[in-house]
């Protein structure tokens, strides 16, 4: 065992997914504290000018997981090629950006080491060895995570959690690693991603939004919302439950699986703030809570909150609206 | 077909959560559960796929004796028998030793399709459906949004970031770790329930399947996040609450 920390980068088709820059930021302060070397792998196919950018950060190695049957993602082909480059480089440590791809492989390969996945982390401290802070209950509480039993202890960092222009430059050597696969080893059929032609509204040019979440209770009760994003001018959009329930069309859907917005503000009504939704509007110049449970996670963004009942406040906000707006003229 | 729903009980969505006094978890004694939502949808298209191919949906589930009303949901929604794993500590058990647990429990009934939902709303780890795959040795995919049976393969549109998906085709047995809005949930009829009641509910212990509870991390510490902005709350009545707030938009923050 190697007193390292490993980042595994990811790509599709030659573009990077941005998370694994932050995820090399947590990469080098881990190692730092720890004092561990720590070193980044790209696992992919024609991957050449990705490792060679990443020899530009400070890394101890730069490994280029180059093969065929890693050309597109496969579940099965890339848990193998990162189990066999695990085994060679034996790290402490195994850090992943918390994406969908690595939702599907991480906790395979972890299983692989006896270990399980210590998944979507926001935070870390050093106490004796590193205390991973993480979400619970869809970010109504947090709890500090200690790794156990044998190493190497596999983590994945949360989109947004860390800045990704803290990455310290540096230079380091690529090293090409080329597993060894065979396309019987592989059960997954991928074929092309591809985008649905929702007719999806672009949310992101509005400069005010409405949005709402359960808290609405049923679809009858949107006129109520939608009428406080009429008098403002603004666009109406949702959470993730509110369109899966039908209540709204899927095209007005704010969050991680939907649209990512920063209008001038975002005005949540009902919305209790599960972190796939934040990630799609915590970049709002002005966030307004509106909320019956004065401990959900959405008032830990916002910049004006207040804990009502929605159907009496929300009505109240139109009725101040058109008010102010007829003593305007 | 025969396909497993691998569900768990979770504290009921608007809970308020109070802080066990040693702060390692939440005090759970007085707590109300219902089933893991991610998990509903996974059993509303096990039934589905069920209605259409013909064959058996079993219900599976690791928890304390209260969970068999969580169970029985799942029987009176359709599900035609039901595994329970009892155990009064199930939270103790880690990812991986709960599904070795599940595995075992299982592997006698040698299923064609196990569905889970791809999260828990409390513990939120993501992971266990992957896990079991793993260790059953069966193909899987996650965040299912559509899943289609032909001649013993099955084919899934997966979610991407951001409006992507993808199709995957892979062998049967297979693990599937459903996402929330695949499909439309059903509600219990009446004769459902009553039905449920005559329907199997077969107990099992996890030390009569050989697995005991393990964890490799462990949870320190559970506490209130601290806030990352200093929010302005805005006290009173309705109409005074949005009074100032109106007020505070056009004036202070400028923004309507």
């Amino acid at each position: 065992m190697s007193e390292s920390v490993l980042v595994i980068m990811e790509q599709r088709a030659g573009e990077w997914n941005r998370m694994s820059f932050e995820t090399l930021v947590v990469g080098q302060w881990l190692a730092a504290e720890l004092g561990h070397t720590v070193s980044a792998a790209i696992p992919g196919k024609g991957i050449t000018a990705l490792a060679s950018e990443l020899a530009r950060k400070k890394l101890d190695r730069v490994y280029a997981v180059e093969h065929e049957l890693l050309g597109g993602y496969t579940a099965d082909g890339y848990t193998a090629a990162l189990e066999q480059l695990i085994r060679k480089v034996q790290p402490s440590f195994v850090l992943f950006p918390h994406t969908y791809q690595v939702r599907d492989l991480a906790p395979k390969l972890a299983t692989r080491f006896n270990q399980a996945l210590i998944s979507d982390v926001i935070g870390m401290r050093n106490e004796n060895g590193p205390v991973f802070v993480r979400q619970l209950f869809q970010g109504k509480l947090n709890a500090d995570v200690k790794p156990g039993g044998a190493a190497p202890y596999f983590v994945s960092i949360q989109a947004g959690a860390f800045n990704a222009e803290a990455i310290e430059p540096g230079t380091s050597t690529v090293e090409t690693f080329a597993p060894d696969l065979a396309t019987t080893a592989i059960r997954q059929r991928p074929e092309p991603p591809f985008r649905e032609s929702s007719g999806a509204v672009d949310l992101t040019a509005a400069e005010i939004i409405v949005s709402v979440g359960r808290g609405i209770k049923e679809k009858d009760n949107i006129p109520i919302v939608e009428e406080l994003a009429k008098v403002l001018g603004g666009e109406l959009a949702a959470t993730r439950p509110v369109c899966d329930s039908g209540w709204m069309p899927i095209a007005r859907q704010v969050g991680s699986s939907g649209q990512t917005v920063a209008p001038k503000v975002y005005i949540a009504v009902g919305i209790s703030g599960a972190i796939q939704h934040l990630l799609g509007m915590k970049g709002s110049k002005t966030i307004v809570a509106i909320n019956k449970d004065a401990n959900a996670p959405i008032f830990e963004v916002a910049d004006y909150g207040i804990v009502g009942d929605l159907f009496e406040v929300v009505p109240a906000m139109v009725e101040e609206v058109k008010h102010s707006l007829a003593t305007q003229r | 077909m025969k396909i497993i729903v691998s569900i768990k009980e979770v504290p009921v969505r608007d809970s308020q959560l109070r802080i066990a006094a040693d702060e390692r978890w939440i005090e759970d004694g007085d707590l109300s559960y219902e089933m893991n939502e991610p998990d509903a949808y996974a059993l509303e298209e096990a039934l589905q796929l069920k209605e259409k191919h013909g064959g058996e949906v079993i219900a599976l589930c690791a928890g304390p004796a209260s969970a068999a009303r969580t169970i029985r949901e799942a029987l009176a929604k359709g599900a035609d028998r039901a595994l329970h794993i009892e155990d009064e500590h199930i939270s103790s058990w880690g990812t991986l030793s709960l599904a070795r647990l599940l595995a075992k429990a299982v592997a006698g009934e040698m299923p064609d399709l196990i569905l889970t939902g791809l999260q828990s709303d409390d513990l939120g780890y993501g992971q266990t459906g992957v896990v079991l795959a793993e260790i059953l040795g069966l193909p899987h995919a996650t965040i299912v949004m559509a899943a289609e049976v032909t001649d013993g393969k099955i084919r899934v549109k997966r979610e991407l970031e951001s409006g992507w998906f993808q199709n995957i085709e892979m062998p049967l047995p297979a693990v599937l770790t459903i996402q929330s809005g695949i499909n439309k949930l059903r509600y219990a009829t009446l004769m459902g329930i009553k039905k449920a009641k005559t329907k199997e509910l077969k107990r099992l212990e996890g030390n009569e399947l050989g697995v005991s509870a393990s964890s490799t991390a462990t949870i320190e510490r559970v506490y209130l996040p601290r806030k990352s902005k200093q929010t302005q709350m805005i006290e009173g009545s309705a109409r005074e609450a949005a009074s100032k707030l109106i007020e505070k938009l056009r004036f202070e923050a400028r923004v309507i």
